[in-house]
């Protein structure tokens, strides 16, 4: 089980009202790379995984679902007050048809999250491996989002979330030198 | 190998080959970003840290794991930060 607390892992500020950035951020929460596939991918793939890592994978887990929160937040602030007719120039007239200014896991060009953007499959090098792919894709994606918007506080908060990638890609590396290590040592039984 | 990461930059670039025949005019050159994360290997313990408050800001406590990142194709920019 979880404890919340109510309040933002870093806060979110939108200083300029451009609806078009919460399409480009929709990428990070209903994207094949995106906050929420993190978080279901770990959250899954830690039942059978060696047990010295199933912390990382919960705790990593655990912390994807706060981005996915910052990631809502941005979007939120950046639609709430929205007309039709903005969000139409923003190129979320087909968002505003099936959801109005609700949110909902698409990614950037609107396409349904599916689960068959994640995997397990068992093998704790290769899941931990796609898990390292994971982080630097987002990584790169916060990169791109960074490069197309020009609002700098919310640039800000994305800084922030690139920077988590990179350390949870280096905990992924870590893991994986933990499993390889324990190969490499003589143990006696 | 730390000390080398001083003045190492996390930008890297490269010039995508150019044809007489391409519509578009040449974007110059292309950047990509490679963290720190990719050179750290296992993390030695007692390495620098931030204070907690600007661990906060930052992203991270560990000083060697910090990679600003801005915009390269903006003018000025595309430098790592400190």
């Amino acid at each position: 089980m979880w404890i919340y607390e109510k309040k933002l892992q870093y806060p979110v500020k939108v200083s300029t009202c451009n609806p078009t950035l919460a399409k480009y951020l929709m990428e990070q929460y209903g994207g094949a790379d995106g906050e929420l596939a993190a978080a279901l991918r770990y959250m899954n793939q830690r039942y059978t995984i060696p047990d010295k890592v199933i912390g990382l994978l919960n705790d990593i887990a655990t912390e994807e679902f706060a981005h996915l929160e910052m990631i809502a937040t941005m979007i939120y602030k950046l639609t709430k007050d929205a007309t039709p007719q903005q969000l139409r120039d923003a190129g979320l007239a087909e968002h505003y048809v099936s959801h109005d200014s609700a949110l909902f896991y698409n990614n950037a060009a609107g396409v349904p999250f599916t689960a068959a953007y994640i995997q397990a499959k068992g093998d704790p090098i290769a899941d931990l491996y796609e898990d390292i792919a994971a982080e630097e894709k987002a990584r790169a994606t916060y990169q791109w989002i960074i490069d197309l918007s020009d609002d700098p506080d919310l640039n800000d908060s994305l800084r922030f979330l690139r920077e988590r990638e990179v350390v949870h890609s280096q905990r992924f590396r870590e893991a994986v030198e933990m499993l390889k290590e324990d190969q490499n040592r003589k143990k006696v039984f | 190998m730390n000390s080398q990461m001083q003045i190492f930059s996390h930008v890297k670039s490269y010039v995508p080959p150019r044809s007489p025949f391409d519509p578009c005019p040449p974007i110059g050159t292309k950047y990509y970003s490679t963290p720190p994360n990719l050179y750290l290997g296992f993390q030695p313990p007692g390495l620098p840290q931030f204070s907690p408050a600007d661990a906060l800001r930052k992203g991270t406590l560990w000083k060697v794991l910090y990679d600003y990142y801005d915009n390269p194709y903006r003018k000025g920019a595309g430098k790592t930060h400190g």
